[in-house]
């Protein structure tokens, strides 16, 4: 679906330092809820993004992620966990990047495999940072042309091989 | 002073393994001792018939049939026409299928194909002649129910700039309503004898309407009111001058009545008024809500208004697709969920 370069030369940036997560020290309740952070959705959201953003960064033992790219930091997700609510506002590379509904696709997707049914999730693209801003948000939200769009084989496979496991 | 009311949830009914999208209430049952039925269609490509089982003990429902191996893909909407004889249903593989109903088996009977990808809602006129499709592609489709169980496109209506999520006829009268991805509800009619349909009429933010996807709409019983419900998480109601209606062919438009927003608070995919005024809606927020028309005039407000009756939170634990009340005397209710379960509910008078 790719054939040329969206963006030859993507800016890459330094992985940020993990804050160390504090071990519940009392005993453990298997069937407590569980609450879901910031820096949870965060680390699951680490993507790579090596077959959508550049297709000549071919070597897999370093393809660029979607933190190293800046198109996701950890300041962009909200989580209300009581309401269970979670909304991702993510960064195209460039302001035309038609790639944008891809890459918002991905992150719904991961996110529907990874959490609990119970949490709802929005997706947009951040304020000013796309062309069709509006239409790229409306599209990412409908979770009926999302459902029609993952029933589409080639457009499931870009996805799977977006949020296949890193290769770190 | 009216009665206080209570939400009963009377089964939880399993089965779908994926959401289940829509749901529609056989027409002719729960009447003269036919026990009450619906189908439900799902994102697991199947379509269930489910049916009252009044004998039992626990008067409780059962699955009737499974629906399969025909739709390759998501089921999106389904509709029985009048008689309740034949069941629509509208499938994201461009498809509408026509099931015929005899003696308890569903057979595939005719296969309409025209839509050139997902096909979202279906919907028979009341005497069951026509039918209504309409989809991503923009377009509504009018089928002539031909003798032979053969449906000839009679009509392919463009004026939707987007993909059309809900088709419905009117109760009574020749007309289509269509709503939007566009924002937009249209209404369509046909000009002349010779299928001839135009855009009579679009409700949109220039008067009052949403600002953004119409996912339903629903007639009140006497067809001269009708509520839409919004991804701009409000419930409009609209209304036409009934008297005109009556004593004319020409067409009567229609024109915002009012506006319920400050409930639900995500998107609102499904609302349907019973035959008793009550308005349901079922929503992305997982709860069901009541509304009735506000008795207590106070003067200051022109033209009516509705207050929430009963609200229902966590009616399930996901999205809410379908709410649909069901057909004979009592308040039943049904809806539909992404948690891929169907629940079977009955107002009551509470105390």
């Amino acid at each position: 679906m790719v054939s040329e370069l969206i963006n030859a030369n993507p800016v890459i940036y330094e992985k940020k330092e993990r804050r160390v997560r504090s071990v519940p020290t009392a005993a453990v309740d298997e069937y407590a809820v569980e609450p879901i952070d910031q820096q949870e959705i965060f680390d699951i959201l680490s993507l790579n993004l090596v077959s959508l953003v550049s297709k000549d960064i071919k070597d897999p033992e370093h393809p660029y992620s979607l933190e190293e790219l800046k198109v996701i930091t950890e300041d962009a997700i909200e989580v209300d966990d009581g309401r269970g609510y979670i909304r991702v506002t993510f960064t195209p590379t460039v302001e035309h990047c038609s790639m944008a509904t891809v890459i918002g696709l991905c992150l719904r997707v991961k996110l529907l495999r990874s959490l609990p049914s119970r949490y709802k999730v929005d997706i947009r693209v951040a304020p000013g940072s796309h062309a069709t801003e509006a239409a790229v948000n409306k599209q990412l939200n409908d979770k009926e042309r999302v459902a029609a769009a993952l029933e589409n084989t080639s457009l499931l496979d870009m996805v799977d091989e977006c949020i296949s496991p890193s290769y770190e | 002073m009216e009665l206080a009311k209570g939400l009963r949830e009377i089964q939880k009914l399993e089965g779908h393994t994926d959401r289940v999208w829509s749901l529609a209430w056989n027409p002719v049952t729960g009447v003269a001792g036919i026990p009450l039925s619906f189908a439900s269609c799902s994102g697991d490509k199947t379509v269930r018939i489910w049916e009252h089982n009044p004998s039992s003990s626990t008067s409780s429902w059962d699955c009737k049939a499974v629906l399969d191996e025909t739709h390759t893909r998501t089921v999106r909407s389904c509709a029985w026409s009048p008689s309740g004889k034949f069941l629509a249903t509208a499938s994201f593989d461009a498809t509408t299928a026509i099931w015929e109903n005899v003696g308890g088996d569903y057979e595939c009977v005719s296969t309409l194909e025209g839509h050139e990808n997902e096909v979202k809602s279906v919907s028979w006129n009341p005497s069951g002649s026509l039918l209504a499709t309409c989809g991503r592609d923009k377009t509504v489709w009018i089928w002539e129910v031909q003798p032979g169980n053969e449906f000839d496109c009679v009509a392919v209506l463009q004026g939707h700039t987007q993909d059309v999520k809900m088709v419905q006829w009117h109760p009574s009268r020749n007309l289509i309503f269509s709503c939007s991805y566009d924002n937009t509800v249209k209404i369509w009619a046909d000009e002349g004898d010779d299928d001839d349909w135009a855009c009579v009429q679009t409700l949109d933010e220039t008067n009052n309407g949403h600002s953004s996807t119409v996912w339903a709409l629903s007639f009140n019983d006497g067809g001269d009111k009708m509520v839409t419900c919004s991804d701009d998480l409000t419930l409009k109601i609209w209304g036409t001058d009934n008297e005109k209606m009556q004593s004319t062919d020409d067409f009567v438009p229609w024109r915002h009545l009012c506006t319920l927003s400050g409930y639900h608070d995500r998107t609102i995919f499904s609302v349907h008024w019973s035959r008793d005024n009550i308005i349901a809606s079922g929503a992305a927020d997982d709860t069901i809500r009541f509304f009735v028309e506000n008795d207590d005039k106070d003067g200051l407000v022109d033209g009516p208004s509705y207050k929430l009756l009963l609200k229902k939170e966590k009616a399930h634990d996901m999205d809410i697709n379908s709410v649909q009340w069901s057909p004979g005397e009592d308040q039943i209710l049904a809806s539909a969920a992404d948690d891929g379960t169907i629940k079977i509910w009955e107002l009551t008078s509470a105390c």
